[in-house]
């Protein structure tokens, strides 16, 4: 319990990182340091694009699996760490 | 009872399978042909018959309907919880919560995704993978490509009864928005039951008008007020001159009243650049130019009148059909006249005569349009009958550059705001030109037909890359430009301005030799008509040596009669004026200089140049 306290701290303490937050596989925050209101709309976007990103590289190549998607935008770049039953998903204003 | 026939059958042969064998061919009938019918028929020698060997196909159109769109958007609610978890409730969703945290896997997990995503935190703070290595090389544009423009979005009038596009206005805050004025300009032949509606487009939306403004009597002109976006000013076909606040619904806001508006329809409308932003003004073909401040219209606050003679008869007046203001020359202002004639005013001069300025005379129909190059204001473009001409306000007696005569009349022009070498005109025929005459000076850069039928008006927008063009049945189109027309290019400026000054010194150096050929032959009137008798036998245009001794001997015997005044008048005649009489007889000698001029450029074909007087 206190490992997962310290890792998420770290990480949310790392240079650029604008927000944190944990999703389970039903799209239910579990926990999150940005507003309620943009968390349910990155957590309810987020996962399916997970899923569709998952499908994509096992229908390519059946024994292959997504290890990690990052989406690099204009403003910033949001990571998504996938696990059977959870999300992770970091925002991170990259340096320039 | 007689036995007639006895049917005779074994009991054996029942249910025997039939035998089928074949005969021969029995010749039932034989009609041979009967020669006597062929007397009903006559024949036919030669036939064509078209054959073909391949397969036989038929072409079919079909338009499918519009697709109506409409933007919706999505409301994201949260959801996913499970069945006895209210999510509205705080303490059930954190109970929830902390219940999942306290779960093995998920401490697990955590622990193993978090190794992943430092890393490739770690990652992107350490290398910025977008730097850009090769910064300070300038980057070569050679833009290829052909010009090209393609549309974009078509806005069609959904009134059944169709009026003209006569005027477009773009918003003035990112130009999202249209505005485009409806009427029907033909004198009188409005159809009963059109109406007078304009419209406010919103590019995304093509269907259906965003606002629809409702005015008493048609809007000839609308235009956005540039510092307040939500308000328009209008022109309407009885003269009157409208206002509208788009918050406060489509009704007019405010109204000029009828006793001191123009009284003829208001072609020209314009905002001008003043600390209140309610300050514009009107011009029509009454031949007044009217300046109001919006808060009240009940009437205008100064009124010119387009008279030349500068003696302000309004009988006089020259209709005014286009308007001109540049912010950047805030005291002077162009009117366009049905006369073909540019009239330049003054408006900050202390007396009504002086208002006017000078005239520019040189096209044979009403100037439709008029606009200053927005990057050398001294040099505008105006257009009207068939051509295009670019002046200089220093060379007055003719335009330093013109397209040439085309077969359609032209309607509409605008200079591009983002190269000064670039102008748009419409025509009759539908066609929209792009000219760009630092690329090629006698035909127009890209021609392009918009529609069949003829487009009343044009409006660039302001980064120059979209064009929307209006059409006598109210369709506006939305164009783009590609982007070679619409980036500045290397030099551009400095070429542009150098083929303006170029063109008008030219320009004054002939203005320089007329009139100099004019003072010798007010000079020498006696002298001339023995060398014209000479030069007579060498030119070979016949008609044309005729006409010209015919006028010049009718002036000849004229001046022989006031050669006393004559000699007075020479010396007011140094000096230009308007007095009309003086006019009168300027013209004639003028005509009949023209034609020796050009005998005499007849006759030096050596390309030897007289040597003035």
């Amino acid at each position: 319990m206190a490992e997962v306290e310290e890792t998420l701290k770290r990480i949310q303490n790392h240079k650029g990182v604008i927000g944190t937050m944990v999703v389970n596989a039903e799209g239910i925050p579990i926990r999150t340091t940005l507003d309620n209101s943009t968390t349910v709309q990155y957590a309810g976007l987020l996962h399916q694009l997970t899923m569709k990103a998952r499908s994509t590289v096992r229908d390519i190549d059946p024994q292959n699996d997504l290890t990690f998607l990052r989406i690099r935008s204009k403003k910033h770049e949001i990571m998504v760490a996938p696990d059977k039953e959870y999300l992770l998903i970091v925002i991170q204003n990259p340096c320039e | 009872m007689e036995i007639v026939y006895v049917y005779v059958k074994k009991r054996s042969e029942f249910g025997k399978q039939c035998n089928f064998t074949d005969r021969q061919a029995e010749l039932n009938i034989d009609i041979p042909p009967n020669p006597e019918l062929a007397e009903l028929y006559v024949e036919r020698n030669p036939v064509d018959t078209g054959i073909q060997c391949s397969t036989s196909m038929s072409e079919h159109e079909a338009n499918t309907e519009r697709i109506e769109m409409e933007t919706r958007g999505v409301n994201h609610v949260e959801g996913g919880w499970p069945k006895d978890v209210n999510p509205l409730e705080l303490e059930q969703t954190i109970r929830f919560r902390k219940k999942v945290e306290k779960d093995e896997n998920y401490i697990n997990a955590i622990t193993q995704l978090g190794l992943i995503m430092e890393h490739c935190i770690k990652q992107n703070n350490a290398i910025d993978i977008y730097q850009e290595y090769f910064d300070d090389e300038d980057s070569v544009e050679v833009t290829e490509e052909a010009p090209s423009a393609k549309t974009i979005n078509v806005f069609r009038d959904p009134q059944e009864i169709k009026r003209s596009a006569t005027h477009l206005s773009w918003h003035p805050d990112g130009s999202k928005k249209l505005a485009v004025a409806y009427s029907c300009l033909n004198f009188q032949r409005a159809p009963p039951g059109m109406s007078h509606d304009s419209y406010i487009w919103d590019l995304e939306n093509p269907n259906r008008p965003e606002i629809a403004l409702k005015p008493s009597s048609p809007v000839i002109t609308l235009e956005y007020n540039p510092k307040d976006s939500h308000v328009l000013l209008g022109g309407c076909y009885n003269g009157q001159i409208a206002c509208w606040d788009t918050r406060k619904g489509s009704m007019v806001a405010e109204l000029s009243t009828i006793e001191f508006s123009h009284r003829d329809p208001v072609y020209g409308t314009i905002w001008l650049q003043s600390k209140t932003g309610t300050e514009c003004f009107s011009a029509s073909t009454d031949g007044q130019v009217m300046w109001w401040d919006i808060r009240k219209l009940s009437e205008p606050t100064e009124v010119v009148i387009m008279d030349i003679t500068k003696k302000e008869q309004l009988d006089n007046a020259l209709g005014a059909i286009s308007l001109e203001f540049e912010a950047t020359l805030p005291t002077k202002f162009m009117v366009g006249t049905e006369q073909g004639v540019v009239i330049s005013c003054n408006r900050k001069a202390k007396t009504s005569a002086e208002k006017i300025v000078c005239t520019f005379s040189g096209h044979h129909g009403p100037v439709y349009a008029l606009q200053r190059n927005p990057f050398y204001p001294k040099n505008f473009l105006t257009v009207g009958d068939w051509t295009a001409r670019i002046w200089s306000e220093d060379s007055r007696e003719s335009s330093i550059m013109w397209t040439k005569y085309h077969m359609a009349y032209l309607t509409d022009g605008a200079w591009s705001p983002v190269r000064p070498a670039v102008f748009f005109t419409t025509k009759m025929d539908g066609t929209l030109d792009i000219w760009d005459f630092v690329f090629k000076q006698c035909d127009p850069a890209l021609s392009l037909k918009v529609c069949d039928e003829a487009l009343f008006c044009l409006r660039v927008q302001d980064n120059g890359c979209f064009v929307a063009c209006g059409s006598q049945l109210g369709t506006t189109t939305l164009l783009e430009v590609s982007s070679g027309l619409c980036t500045l290019q290397r030099n551009e400026k400095n070429i542009a301005s150098s083929i303006f000054e170029r063109e008008t010194r030219r320009e004054k150096i002939l203005e320089a030799r007329h009139r100099e050929m004019r003072l010798k032959e007010k000079g020498k009137s006696d002298g001339k008509e023995e060398e014209l008798r000479e030069e007579e036998t060498a030119v070979d245009l016949e008609e044309l040596v005729g006409k010209a001794e015919e006028e010049f001997f009718d002036i000849i015997l004229s001046e022989l009669k006031k050669k006393e005044a004559e000699a007075l008048r020479k010396s007011k005649l140094q000096q230009p004026s308007l007095k009309p009489e003086d006019e009168a007889e300027g013209e004639e000698e003028m005509e009949a200089d023209d034609l020796v001029e050009r005998e005499d450029q007849a006759e030096e074909e050596g390309g030897s140049e007289e040597t003035p007087a």
